[in-house]
């Protein structure tokens, strides 16, 4: 098993002969990704590299090939609008790296995708990958993750990669990686990603990477406080950020938080979460968790 | 990007929302001539992006043009929160009858535009949700369709009794959406909405900041970037297409990836050190981004060395080393620096670092601790 990404997966890759797309699909082949499909309108009827399809619309590459999973590498004034073609065009589980999307099109698009039922992971995210699957989706470096039983959840990019080495390189290997990406308005969040390794039956213990800003965090560490038997351990970035000058009200009314770092870690510490203070704590606080599962818990 | 007081009001007045007359100004002799126009007592209002402007003297009245001339001398120039202040606005000292709160933002959590709204406006208004959060009222706008005329009488209706008072703001609730939405605000605000006693309904302070994603495609929004407002080297970074922030440290970070930045922040503190700044240079990165990342940080003369922290995915490693090499060559950086490079092309970057007697480490806590303990042997 594994989540969302797995040996079923057929990748279309939208925005497959930009500069981005192409060298991040190049990558993927590489990896051991089914790369079925490429999508740029106008350049349908020819292939990348000599090997991959590429079709005008995902409707068309979705009919001649099967793919069920969908990467964006579209720059961002047209990115909104790709996800939505993804989604119309029978993609059930869409993937998209852009960074730079206009919010107000996300706000626009984010309800058309649930009215299609199909999941959104980002944007400005690095996308997934299931190591033990060889399937990767979006641009996280293969070669820094190995096949195992952690499930690693991120709002961060590099930060997520550090991570990953560091369990790589001690001998922890990981289920799934999902960088859930940075922006306001995202598809998947947190507890979409913990209900789902919870349920993975080839997930042992979860890693959870945030950042300060909005209340995303707190509302995971609730949910994992209820829902979540699997350890879980996590980390946030910017407990030394300034606290910026602010303008107007309506942040703080909306959310009744500063969503400052302090406010996650005791979030965090009150539902039982390994607290990372440094990066290279993953690897110590996942070998206890693993012992101290092993003795107390049945 | 955060918008001006002034410059705010220009986009509400373009909608049609009402306000009071009133005009921006540089000099003490433009605001007295503002203030002669308007006549009678004014108001001259800093304009910076910082919140509590009036509790910092920012805010003051004048009974006459040559007060207002006095006051704004006094005003301009002053600092608010690390903030010069370049403009006044100069406004009417109207009567008002009452305040009202009206905010629109971007909800991550609704993933919609949200309308709070509270009889009880007013500097106050975050003591007021935190104390009676059932004095604000909130309803998710569904950007698909748009304000409906309906809901927009229902954020009315909880303002204001008076039927004239409730179509006034109405009206005002559907141009601010209006002018929220076609400009790609994350947040608009009016704070306060006033009624007159002659019974008008006017917006007497404005609040809006732009997504700066919208700016790509809106360079007519673009221009109402202030530089000035801006820390200079944070402006600077911004036109090399680096995130930077300027803190008050002594370890200048230079870190491609905004969550590594944080975490190589935080693990400077950690060590016992002080970061110098945020600075992140971004995805795929170029060896002009690192030259120009390197002469900002350097120009800071309480930065007394520099750690480089890349994890290489998208950004290629020897991009970053033929940078480092370059701008050693082109400027003499005169404290030291430390590398942390790993991850894609890592061996070409070192081996272009080796070919000019340089070298990088492959763990981060080692190179954080290194920068540290230099930082220390420097004092």
């Amino acid at each position: 098993m594994s989540i969302f990404a797995d040996a079923s997966t057929r990748l279309v890759v939208q925005g497959i002969t930009g500069r981005e797309g192409s060298f991040h699909s190049r990558q993927m082949i590489e990896y051991g990704t089914q790369v079925v499909a490429g999508v740029t309108p106008g350049k349908g009827g020819q292939t990348f590299e000599g090997k991959v399809p590429i079709f005008n619309t995902v409707a068309d590459a979705v009919r001649a090939t099967g793919a069920n999973t969908s990467v964006i590498y579209v720059p961002p004034m047209g990115a909104a609008a790709a996800i939505a073609e993804a989604a119309d065009g029978g993609i059930p589980l869409i993937v998209c790296i852009t960074e730079g999307i206009p919010v107000m099109h996300m706000s626009r698009t984010m309800p058309f995708v649930r009215s299609r039922g199909v999941r959104l992971i980002g944007p400005n995210c690095p996308g997934l990958i299931t190591p033990g699957a060889r399937a990767k989706v979006g641009i996280i470096p293969g070669n820094i993750c190995s096949e195992g039983r952690v499930g690693l959840v991120s709002r961060s990019g590099t930060l997520t990669y550090e991570v990953v080495n560091h369990l790589t390189r001690n001998g922890i290997g990981q289920s799934t990686c999902v960088g859930i990406g940075g922006d306001p308005i995202i598809g998947t969040n947190f507890i979409d990603c913990l209900a789902a390794f919870e349920a993975d039956p080839e997930t042992d213990a979860i890693v959870m990477i945030g950042e300060i800003g909005g209340t995303d965090e707190q509302n995971a560490a609730a949910f994992v406080k209820e829902k979540i038997t699997k350890p879980v351990v996590g980390f946030i970035a910017g407990q030394t950020a300034p606290k910026g000058r602010r303008m107007g009200h309506a942040g703080a009314i909306i959310s009744g938080s500063s969503g400052t770092a302090e406010e996650k870690l005791a979030a965090f510490e009150n539902a039982g979460i390994g607290i990372m203070r440094r990066p290279v704590d993953v690897v110590a606080l996942l070998k206890d968790r693993k012992a101290g599962k092993a003795k107390g818990k049945k | 990007m955060n918008l001006h007081e002034y410059q705010a009001r220009t986009l509400l007045q373009a909608v049609g929302i009402p306000m009071f007359e009133g005009d921006v100004a540089s000099t003490p002799t433009e605001a007295e001539a503002i203030a002669r126009r308007i006549g009678g007592t004014v108001v001259i209002k800093a304009q910076v992006h910082a919140g509590g402007r009036g509790k910092a003297g920012g805010v003051k009245l004048a009974r006459n043009p040559a007060e207002a001339a006095d006051e704004a001398a006094q005003i301009l120039g002053m600092t608010i929160k690390g903030l010069t202040v370049h403009k006044v606005l100069v406004v009417p000292a109207a009567e008002i009858a009452s305040e009202s709160y009206v905010g629109l933002i971007m909800d991550r959590e609704s993933q919609r535009p949200v309308f709070m709204v509270s009889s009880a406006g007013g500097v106050d208004i975050e003591e007021v949700a935190a104390k009676t959060p059932e004095k604000i009222v909130r309803l998710a706008v569904d950007p698909t369709y748009g304000l409906f005329p309906h809901q927009a009488l229902s954020l009315a209706f909880a303002l204001y009794r008076d039927f004239n008072h409730v179509k006034a703001a109405a009206k005002i609730m559907e141009q601010l959406y209006r002018a929220f939405a076609d400009n790609g605000a994350s947040l608009a605000e009016i704070n306060p909405l006033v009624t007159t006693p002659e019974g008008k309904v006017l917006a007497l302070d404005a609040k809006i900041s732009i997504d700066d994603n919208e700016l790509f495609w809106r360079p007519d929004l673009g221009v109402l970037r202030d530089d000035s407002a801006e820390e200079p080297s944070e402006a600077a970074a911004r036109r090399a297409n680096l995130s930077f922030i300027k803190l008050d440290g002594n370890v200048g970070c230079v870190v491609n990836g905004a969550g590594l930045a944080m975490a190589t922040m935080d693990l400077v503190k950690y060590y016992g050190g002080e970061p110098a700044n945020f600075l992140d240079i971004g995805g795929s990165s170029s060896p002009e981004k690192v030259i120009n990342a390197l002469k900002i940080i350097t120009a800071d003369p309480h930065v007394k060395a520099i750690l480089f922290n890349i994890f290489g995915g998208i950004t290629r490693t020897d991009d970053v080393a033929n940078g480092i090499v370059a701008a050693t060559s082109q400027f003499k950086v005169a404290v030291p620096v430390v590398i942390r490079l790993t991850g894609t092309n890592e061996a070409e970057a070192i081996r272009i670092l080796n070919g000019v007697g340089m070298t990088a480490l492959s763990d981060m806590d080692e190179a954080v601790q290194r920068v540290v303990q230099l930082v220390r042997e420097a004092a």
